[in-house]
Parts: structure tokens; sequence; C-alpha cells
């Protein structure tokens, strides 16, 4: 500020010690709510790992993931082989689809703003289907990865289409998720064209997929969706302050000095590739990336300093609880988890919404 | 306007400027919408620094395109000048770090409070931590507007009035050097309208910076700005002082209404329209 240190001084001081104070009341409960949300993670992932066919017990399973060269070989294979690459996919899926929504929403300024919502996901389903149906690869040489590559492939050029599109004269964001439902339908009926044709066996196999479900989970896929995390990530903390102005609308954000289109299509291609990466391992969970961000949104608001992290953990754990429920609902078998998570999210996502204190969006 | 003038918070009457301040001149600017034209080849010699410029003119006059000229969020043909060089050859940086554009209103929903929002107009010095000078200007900037009661409310449970509060705040606290408010006071009350004017009057004469804010209240307009700049059609009909600028003439010509123009005691010119020309059409039909 230009007025003159001189006078301003001692007020200056008492100013600053105001400002500090406010500040710290603002960001001090959000802190604490990302603590508990923390918390919280850790033991939805832990229950989540100890649950199963296999009765073991909490101490076992404990003791199992600290110390697995002391385990016996069975209750090892279980915990490492097969119950943790599920929980944690839970947890890397669930906060890669909430983070994607997050970003989704606030660039296209728009609440319905979701990879579900923006055609991603169908495209994702009509690309596995392609594999299972009609045995057909984009990628040569996918090998085990083939209807996963396929669904990658497909949701990148749905968001590629709302990409190219929206660089065209006239076309705003809210056209843009328009573009985004007009693509979800279109990639709806092109998967119901491949059901139609479909055997009963490749049919039983797609419906599976679109379902949602973590059962395939592997260390590799875990490896791939956690870098492609750690890839898109750092890109959103650099522009923090930005993507949270981008919310003041586009005029303000403009005069605060950000190039809104360029920060606009680089979050979208971003964003794209962290919701296929995820879609393309576990299927179509629509749910997450659409209300995972607005909890986070209402517990911390939208200073994405504590926004995106925030969208991640309530993602992860929405996610991680949908697979706790899909194992308890029939003993032995899993559910799948595309159900779970719409069945008991929407009775939570309601009574959040309408016990609400303030507006939501 | 029977307020007295006790009941400001800060005093109107210019200081001398402590530094010469920017120099702002606008050459033959021109821009169009695909093919509307909105602004025809805008002049303006020397905008003095430490006062304010009242921008006024009817609706679709083009001001607000003007402004969002200068902010650099639009690229016009022709030259603004901010200290000799032109507006396009500063980088974005130093564009953002001296203007400061504060748009029409503009819906906000943003789960924000007060503080955070007026936090981050500063963008352009935060980083991941917010550092002491940042939190002591956005306290000042909303103690000096009396508006620190609402620091830790959300953007979306305020009155029109208050985000219209939090907008100015967000443009004072960015500390510029041209200062550009689209109708800052059009959602709020009288008392609040000569609170705000008289704090922005404040901060330009104190700062010595260039203060172009456009408004419809053409009374606030004669009691506030020291200059004028009056747009028709996308050019410049007038500008100067009150007395050259603000005639019935002017005002028949432009917005197309009778009025009268009298000095108040205080020596400040009062319009009191009288009603509408209704030969406007006509008027319109004969410009190219």
């Amino acid at each position: 500020m230009a007025i003159e240190q001189g006078t301003l001084q001692p007020t200056g001081e008492l100013t600053a010690t105001k400002g500090r104070r406010i500040y710290r009341q603002i960001t001090g409960r959000k802190y604490l709510v990302m603590v508990c949300l923390a918390a919280t993670l850790c033991g939805t992932l832990i229950l989540d790992i100890s649950l199963g066919p296999a009765r073991l017990g909490l101490w076992e399973v404990a003791s199992t993931i600290l110390m697995p060269g002391s385990a016996e070989v069975t209750t090892r294979v279980i915990v490492w082989d097969i119950r943790m690459p599920i929980a944690l996919m839970a947890v890397v899926v669930g906060a890669a689809l909430s983070i994607a929504g997050a970003e989704m929403q606030t660039i296209l300024s728009n609440p319905l703003a979701s990879p579900f919502t923006l055609g991603i996901s169908a495209a994702a389903g009509f690309g596995a289907a392609l594999a299972l149906v009609m045995g057909l690869s984009i990628i040569p040489f996918a090998g085990i990865f083939l209807v996963s590559a396929n669904a990658f492939v497909f949701a990148m050029i749905a968001s590629m289409t709302i990409f190219v599109l929206s660089g065209l004269r006239g076309v705003t964001i809210e056209t843009m998720v328009l573009l985004g439902i007009a693509l979800v339908f279109l990639f709806s009926s092109l998967l119901a064209l491949l059901q139609y044709i479909a055997s009963e066996q490749a049919l039983q196999q797609v419906v599976f997929w679109t379902l949602g479900s973590l059962v395939k989970a592997t260390w590799p896929k875990i490896g791939i969706a956690v870098v492609v995390l750690m890839v898109t990530i750092p890109l959103f903390v650099k522009h923090v302050w930005a993507l949270t102005a981008l919310r003041l609308g586009d005029d303000k954000a403009h005069s605060l000095g950000i190039n809104v289109r360029k920060l606009r299509l680089q979050v979208l291609i971003s964003v794209s590739v962290l919701a296929a990466a995820a879609v393309a391992f576990v299927g179509t969970i629509g749910f997450v990336g659409l209300v995972g961000p607005h909890v986070a949104r209402m517990l911390v608001g939208e200073d994405q300093r504590f926004f995106l992290p925030m969208s991640a953990m309530t993602g992860a754990i929405l996610l991680s609880a949908a697979s706790i429920v899909s194992k308890m609902i029939t003993p032995g078998a899993i559910f799948p988890i595309g159900i779970i998570t719409s069945l008991v999210g929407v009775p939570f996502f309601l009574s959040l919404i309408l016990a609400k204190r303030r507006q939501l969006w | 306007m029977k307020l007295s003038i006790e009941r400001l918070i800060l005093p109107a009457t210019p200081r001398p400027a402590r530094w010469h301040g920017p120099t702002f001149s606008v050459e033959n600017v021109r821009f169009s919408y695909g093919s509307t034209p909105v602004l025809k080849g805008i002049t303006i010699e020397g905008i003095a620094p430490g006062k304010i410029t009242a921008t006024i003119g009817p609706n679709a006059a083009g001001k607000t395109t003007f402004f969002k000229c200068i902010a650099g969020l639009l690229k016009p043909e022709g030259m603004i000048r901010l200290d000799g060089t032109d507006i396009r050859d500063y980088s974005r940086e130093e564009i953002t770090q001296r203007v400061s554009y504060l748009p029409q209103e503009s819906p906000v929903n943003a789960v924000l409070t007060v503080f955070e929002a007026v936090l981050l107009a500063r963008k352009h010095t935060l980083s991941w931590r917010v550092s002491d000078e940042d939190l002591r200007s956005v306290t000042q900037v909303l103690e000096d507007l009396d508006i620190e009661d609402l620091s830790i409310r959300f953007l979306n449970e305020l009155s029109g009035g208050q985000k219209q509060m939090v907008s100015i705040a967000q443009s004072l606290v960015r500390d510029p050097d041209v200062l550009l408010m689209d109708e800052p006071t059009s959602s709020l009350d009288l008392q609040r309208q000569l609170e705000v004017l008289d704090l922005i009057a404040h901060v330009t004469s104190e700062r010595g910076i260039v203060t172009l804010i456009s408004l419809h209240d053409l009374n606030l307009a004669a009691r506030y700005a020291a200059q004028f700049v009056v747009m028709d059609h996308g050019a410049v009909y007038a500008s100067g002082d009150a007395d050259a600028v603000l005639t019935p003439q002017m005002l028949r010509d432009v917005y197309g209404v009778n009025a009268t123009v009298v000095t108040n005691p205080d020596s400040i010119l009062q319009i009191t329209p009288i009603g509408s020309i209704r030969s406007k059409k006509s008027r319109v039909a004969a410009v190219p």
C-alpha cells in the first residue's frame, strides 16, 4: 500500500494482528475437519481390508500388513494380494474421481459437472464393451490391459471432443456441459447397440463392467492410477489460487491476470486423463465424482488449498465405505460397487442437502 | 442529497498527490464484437491522476467494452498508453499489478468467505502460505469499507449490496495505479453510495492514481468526479470538467432527455430530468 509507513505503523500492526486472527479462525476449522476426515479414511481403509469371506481377526490383518514376512502364507496372500489391492483401489479411484469432479465443477462453473455427466464414463463403458464384445483393441498388444486400454482411449475421445468443440466460437461453459450430456446419450446408445448384438457370455461381462467393480484390482493397476494422480495433481496445486479465482466469474478472474481460457483447457485435459484412468480400471462408478466435491465444498468451502485435498478424501472415503458395504450385503460375495455407491450415497447426499445450513452452490 | 458532509467517513477534499502519478491516455481505440463495431475511435488525452474521472453515457454506449479494453480483457485497435507505453507492451503480470478492473455486478456464488474472496484479489502476491502483508491489506480494506463484520460470512449468504461492497474491496485491495470501476454503486443504498465514493475519492487523491468510474447517476457523478468522459454510440461525445460537459444540450443529444442543470449552493451541478424526447429514434438513425 502506498500509505505512509510512519503514520500507519502502530495501527498497521494492529490491523495485521486482527487479520491473522480472522484468517486463523477461517483456516483453523478447515484443518480440524481435514484431520478428522483423514482419520476416518484410515478407519474405513483398515475396516475394508479386515472384511472378507475368510474370517481374519483385526489383529491378524494388522500384523500381516505390518510384518508380511512372519504371517502365514494363506493369510499373506489374502491380505496382500486380494484385499489390499481392492481396498487401495477404492481409495485411489475414489480420490481420482472426486478430484476430477471437483475441478470439472470449478472450470465449468457448474454443480452438475462430473466425469459421469460429461460423458467420460459412458464413453469408457462403450470402449470396454468394444473389447469385450468384438474383441476390438484400439491400442495394439494391450494384452491384459485390453479392456482398460479401450475404456481409457474412448474416455479420452469423449473429453477431447468436448475440448475441441469448446474452442469453437460461441461455445460457452454452459454449452460445454450440454455437449457432455449429449455425449452421454450418444455413447449409451452405442453401448446398448453392442449389448444388443453381443453373445450371452459377452453381455454378462459388459453388464458386470458397467456396474463398476473393484475385484479386478491388481497392484500394477493401482500403480498406474497412482502415477496418473501424481502427474496431474501438481498442475492443480500450481494453480490453486487461479482455480479458486475462477469461481468469482470469468471477468474477475481475467482481471486478476489469469489466462482463463488456457487454464480451463489445461485443467480439462488433466482432469480427463484422471477420470479416464480411474474409470478404465473399475468401470462406471458414477456417483463419487459428483458428490465427493459437493461434500468437500460443504465442509471446507472452495479455497482450493483445502478444497482439493478435501475432495480427494471425501471421494476416497465414499468409495472405501461403499467397498465395505459391498462385502457385507451378501456374505462371501462382493456386490458390484457401482450399485452400492449410489444406493448408499444418495440417501446420505440427500440428508446433507436437506440438513444444509447454507447454500450448496 | 440532503446527507450532511459530517456523516462521511473520510474527507472528500482532494489532497496534494505525493507522487506525480501515472500518465494515461487513449488514442483512436476501436473495437468490434464480430462485425458489430462497439468502439468507433475513442480518444482521450491525458486523464489526470488523483481525481475521479466519470465515464457516463446511455446503455450500450460502449463504456463496459472500453473498460475491458483498458484492463486488457479485450484487444482493441489503437493505443492505450500507460506511462507512455502501450498497454499491450506490458506483460500480463504488470497489467494485473497496475490496472484493477471491477466488472459490473456478476453473480458470484462461490463458497468462500468474504475475507477469502478479498484475499483472493491479491492473487498476484499470494503464495501457498499467506503473508502478513496480505492479511493486513485485506483487513485494512474491510475496515475502510466498514464491512469487517462480514469477514467470515459466505459470499452466497450476502445481499446484493453486500456483494457489491466485497467487489469494491477486491478492487481496492490490489493497490492499483489505474482503477476502473463499472457501476460500482448500482446496488448500494444512498448512505453506502456516498461512503464508497468518498473512500474512492480519498484513495484516488491519496495514492495519486487514475480512477475511471462509470456511473448512471449523473448527480452522484457531478458530486464526485472532477473530469467527465461522455460516451455515446461507441464514440466520445464530449470530455472535460462538469461545467463544460453536464449541459442540457448534452443530456438532450446523448440521453434523449430534457433536463435542467442548476448549480447548488455548494457549487455542485444538480441535474433534474424533466422528460424524454420523443424524436430520439430519428436521432439514432442519423448516426452513421
